[in-house]
């Protein structure tokens, strides 16, 4: 059963988005999305300065099963990506929403999560498919 | 097999040791004096400092190591090895003796064709086999690997297209359930890869394949019988609906195997193909290659094949190149491509010959079916109950997987205890805990039989003790090794021991 | 029925256990229009013995003529121990090694194999092998392309004095992918790529430079130079290199400050005949930094679960049955057994014995230039140091000249006409370890011989 907490907003594609005090934005990848990959071998994440739209694919998340794009689920410019997982890529699989994060971006508008899943939309949607 | 493990060819290693009886003789008169003087005006800052790490070691040393390597492996030679969608069959001692004769194996590339006569009769009549038996209208040889045949195959698509003025059409059409290789391919075409589903009884989704097809389609990537086991038995209608909005069809020969002798691609409609010499015809796969990946068009694909193509004028044979054939994809190999494949290929062709060649085909799926039949009654799942297998077909352990948390993985794992190659597991993607089983036609009844009784003592095994299959295999020389440290630690050369790593 | 065991009751036991009435019946889901009755254009099939007779003669009717060619591919000896053991049916009948348990013989054979290619060419990684040497040098475009941080252009620097063939197979296939390959003319004096057109991109946004060493002449370019010129300029380093000259001269990885990032090459002198052709297979090294762009099968060392070391293929993430459609590569191949023969020829000859080879060929082939710039109307093409080729200027068109030469049994180089025009009659000549004095002397005398009947002609 994935976790999917109440704090934060998700994309169809399994990302995940969340809002911080000072306006940014940190990205991630679901519970789900992580546990489908199996452990993660490699993760690699944009530098700062990238200007991203929404749906652009900006990380790659690659385990022995699969090498998955990650797409950003809004549009925005890198601040900074998660430099812990160049030696511990495994924190996504222990800690995908905390320790896991794996990017923050300045988003280009401040309106930009509303249109992304709510919570309970997106638990819907994974009961739908199954997972 | 040999249980146990052999240490690094480095590990043998002394300094000033060597299989000197290898080395060139030593020089003496002109010879000498030419060393001398190449070696003065050699400049410094061109010379090698370092020593490379080869190994220094004797000869004896050499085949020991590499013998005893050998006998780490499964191999045709030594086991049933029934992986789907690779053809095991036997490949004959014949076809590696007479492609090894010495002529042969010293003949240089660019020779002139007016040395390499019998050479080029050989691979004359392989490509004139090859048309016969696809039922296509010309053959290039050259491409070096069936993925390679593929890319050939998308780019003469294109190139076709593109020679119409027809500029649009960069779309190629590829079943949900097809091999890694067909989407790589378009996409190293520079084309956009369309995915279509197939229905449940594992044929093409033809409303889906309508929904597609349009002035973008270049083409569709099909192979029949297709990666699920089962003949596409829409096919015609497949070929009517991509001919009908201007597309190509493209023929994957993986499984060519099936159909040897009995159904032909190019009478399927299909307008270019690739053959898997090194399945269907028998070459070795040599642990992992060298493969051959001859194509075959129909007419009007026919002045795109890759170069060089073997021509015939009254009774002397020569290579067509570029300057022949300007409207050729070009060439994809430095020289004519694997020609000692294609050797093998020949000789195996010739041993066969017509009826050998239906037999294939007849036989392969005999075995298949047969296998199907007794795995189905000692209580295994089929992915397309209600389908013939062609020479190959699945099973799922999906039902296992749920009520004793055995998986594919650990069936494939536990089969190696009791002498058998697993089959293909994980693929096609589309059917979950699948195995995919191929026999092949050199398989004796005993050892299908053998096979399914292993497979029912190992079902049992997980009916009582699962932990004996998923901590399987016990009698190799490792177990389940650990992929994910392989990936996250590279290790990826040896090191000294006491190197800092 | 050649290879397949079944006998009749075989066959009918089986077809009960399935419930058909007969083999035929197995195909009744294949619609009848499309079946055909029997292959009628291939002849009937061959017992050993006589395809045996027939390959002989073939063999026989092309023979053994003395070979002075090269051009990519060249004549070496090749001790016994590597076919035998390269033939094992172990090696030779296994499969891809997706099984690690089952081929740990196959995998920690490609480890030791990366093992010495990489230390061969100073780089730190390397691939279980690609295709040959054409294709690699394609594939290490295409790597150039997607490895490159700061550049996203397409465009290739391909110097004249790289192989003509690799630079057709690179165009064929990666220019699909909108890859465009750029020429560098070359010095008519040192048959080297010219420092002053090269000098004439600077500034603009190319990937990356081809450097070939030695280059498709034999002779030497200027490796550091290039190197530092190609990174001072933003590009990428591609080296494409003979891999016996290695055990001699300094390897891409310490070319200039910074060494070459990509490097490839064809393996066929590590051991494999030059059978018209193929198969060969290209070789493909590069920096750890990289290795994720790097196409091909990997294999890495790693543990099992009692701790025991053990080989698997690894990264196959980028490959093309799990990543698909963003592949690295559509390769599912790598030439498993020639880079096994390889590996043993390697092995057998160590440090030592490669550098006596490379010495030896560099030696045969002065003396054979020697030897035949003696014969009225031959002279050196370039000046300046050279491996185991040497393009010598013929008085008289090559085409005609190597004809008569191949009636005296002697295939004399390869004509530089097609593909070099500007040289005039040019001819490629190749001497390696395997010549002897008594080859070269008849090589000259026979020249002298061909030369004279052109000028009577």
């Amino acid at each position: 059963m994935s976790q999917v907490p109440a704090d934060r907003r998700y994309a169809k594609s399994h990302e995940w988005a969340r809002l911080l005090p000072d306006g940014s934005v940190e990205i991630g990848i679901t519970d789900h999305a992580q546990h489908a990959l199996g452990d993660l071998v490699f993760v690699e994440v944009p530098e700062p300065g990238r200007v991203l739209a929404a749906g652009d694919a900006c990380a790659v998340v690659e385990s022995v099963k699969a090498a998955s794009d990650v797409y950003s689920p809004i549009a925005g410019t890198v601040l900074e990506s998660n430099a812990d997982l160049g030696a511990s890529p495994e924190l996504v699989n222990q800690d995908c929403y905390g320790r896991g994060w794996l990017m923050r971006l300045q988003p280009a508008a401040s309106t930009a999560l509303d249109a992304l899943l709510g919570p309970a939309a997106y638990s819907a949607q994974l009961a739908a498919e199954g997972g | 097999m040999n249980q146990i493990l052999e240490k690094s060819i480095f590990e043998y290693s002394r300094e000033g040791r060597g299989a000197t009886a290898q080395h060139p003789p030593a020089l003496s008169g002109a010879a000498a004096a030419a060393a001398a003087e190449v070696q003065s005006t050699l400049p410094a800052a061109l010379r090698r400092r370092s020593k490379p790490l080869l190994p220094e070691v004797s000869e004896l040393d050499v085949v020991r190591h590499f013998t005893r390597l050998s006998q780490l492996n499964f191999s045709i030679d030594t086991n049933f090895y029934p992986l789907g969608s690779c053809t095991m069959k036997y490949n004959p001692k014949a076809c590696n003796q007479f492609a090894m004769l010495p002529e042969f194996l010293a003949r240089h590339p660019l020779a002139p064709d007016s040395q390499g006569q019998g050479f080029l009769s050989c691979m004359f009549e392989l490509q004139e086999m090859l048309k016969e038996v696809t039922g296509m209208k010309a053959v290039s040889l050259n491409p070096m690997a069936g993925a390679h045949g593929e890319f050939a195959g998308v780019a003469m698509i294109r190139a076709y297209h593109r020679a119409r003025g027809d500029l649009a059409r960069n779309e190629i059409i590829v079943p949900e359930a097809a091999h890694g290789t067909n989407p790589a391919t378009a996409t190293m075409c520079g084309c956009v890869v369309r995915e279509i589903p197939v229905d449940a009884e594992g044929d093409v989704d033809i409303a889906a394949l309508e929904n597609v097809v349009g002035p973008n389609t270049a083409g569709i990537m099909l192979t029949n019988p297709s990666t699920l086991g089962v003949f596409e038995r829409k096919i015609q209608q497949v070929a009517r609906i991509v001919h009908g909005a201007g597309g190509l069809l493209y023929y994957d020969g993986a499984n060519l195997n099936a159909i040897l002798g009995k159904v032909r691609p190019g009478d399927m409609g299909f307008d270019v193909i690739h053959m898997n010499l090194h399945k269907t015809f028998s070459t070795p796969h040599g642990g992992g290659g060298p493969g051959a990946g001859a194509v075959g068009v129909s007419a009007r694909l026919e002045p795109f094949l890759p170069v060089p193509v073997v021509g015939r004028e009254g009774e002397t044979y020569r290579w067509l190149t570029e300057a022949d054939r300007p409207q050729s994809i070009g060439r994809l190999s430095a020289f004519m491509g694997n020609a000692g494949v294609l050797l093998r290929a020949y000789v195996y062709m010739r041993m066969l010959g017509r009826s050998g060649m239906s037999q294939v085909g007849e036989f392969a799926t005999l075995n298949a079916n047969y296998l199907l039949a007794k795995l189905r009654a000692a209580g295994f799942d089929l992915a397309y109950p209600t389908r013939r297998a062609s020479h190959e077909f699945i099973i799922t352990l999906r039902r296992q997987a749920k009520e004793l948390n055995v998986t594919a993985m650990d069936v494939a794992k536990r089969l190696l205890d009791y002498g058998f190659h697993a089959p293909t597991t994980y693929f096609p993607l589309l059917v979950p805990e699948c195995l995919l089983i191929e026999p092949t036609e050199t398989e004796s009844r005993e050892t299908l039989d053998a096979f399914v009784e292993a497979m029912v003592a190992i079902l049992a095994e997980a009916e009582v003790d699962a932990s004996k299959l998923k901590g399987a295999p016990w009698t190799m020389p490792v177990r389940r090794l650990d992929d994910v440290r392989a990936a996250k630690q590279l290790e990826l050369t040896w090191k000294p021991v006491n190197s800092a790593a | 029925m050649a290879f397949i065991p079944h006998t009749e009751h075989d066959v009918r036991e089986m077809l009960e256990a399935i419930g058909a009435p007969s083999i035929d019946a197995l195909f009744d889901e294949i619609p009848a229009a499309l079946r055909v009755q029997g292959l009628e254009g291939i002849p009937e099939g061959l017992s050993e013995m006589a395809i045996g007779r027939l390959m002989s003669e073939r063999a026989r009717q092309d023979g053994r003529p003395l070979s002075f060619l090269g051009a990519g591919a060249y004549e070496h000896h090749i001790p016994s121990a590597v076919w035998a053991i390269t033939t094992r049916g172990e090696f030779y009948s296994a499969y891809t090694p997706y099984q690690a348990e089952a081929s740990q013989g196959t995998l920690q054979l490609i480890h030791e194999y990366q093992t010495m290619i990489s230390s061969l060419t100073g780089m730190e990684v390397s691939n279980a092998s690609l295709y040959d040497g054409g294709s690699a040098v394609a594939e290490a475009a295409l790597m150039a392309v997607r490895a490159h941080r700061k550049s996203k252009s397409l465009r290739i620097l391909v110097p004249s004095t790289v192989n003509p063939n690799y630079r057709r197979v690179a165009v064929s296939t990666a220019g699909n992918q909108g890859l465009r390959f750029e020429t560098v003319a070359y010095s008519r004096e040192t048959g080297c790529i010219d420092p002053s057109a090269l000098e004439t991109f600077r500034g603009e946004d190319l990937a990356a430079l081809v450097i070939q060493q030695p280059n498709f002449f034999g002779q030497f370019e200027d490796v550091d130079a290039l190197t530092d010129w190609a990174h001072s300029a933003g590009m990428l380093v591609i080296a494409v290199v003979n891999p016996t000259s290695l055990a001699m001269l300094k390897p891409p990885g310490e070319w200039g400050a910074k060494g070459a990032d990509i490097c490839v090459g064809e393996g066929q002198p590590l051991g494999v005949p030059l059978s018209s052709g193929g198969p060969y297979f290209g070789f493909m090294t590069t920096r750890l930094e990289y290795v994720r762009s790097m196409p091909g099968r990997i294999v890495g060392r790693t543990v099992d679960l009692e701790g025991k070391q053990g080989y698997t293929l690894t990264l196959q993430a980028r490959e093309q049955h799990i990543r698909r459609g963003k592949a690295t590569s559509n390769i599912c191949t790598n030439q498993g057994l020639l880079m096994t023969a390889a590996t043993i020829y390697m092995s057998l000859l160590g440090p030592a014995g490669l550098a006596k080879v490379a010495e030896s060929c560099m030696a045969r082939t002065q003396q054979l230039q020697s030897a035949l710039c003696r014969v009225r109307g031959v002279r050196a093409a370039f000046v300046g140091p050279r491996f185991h080729e040497s393009v010598l200027l013929l008085d008289r068109p090559a085409a005609a000249v190597l004809r008569s030469l191949e009636t005296q049994g002697i295939l004399g180089g390869v004509d530089l006409a097609a593909d070099y025009p500007e040289l005039g009659p040019a001819l490629l000549v190749c001497a390696t370890e395997t010549k002897t004095d008594d080859d070269i002397e008849r090589f000259g005398n026979a020249l002298g011989v061909a030369l004279q009947a052109a000028r009577a002609a």
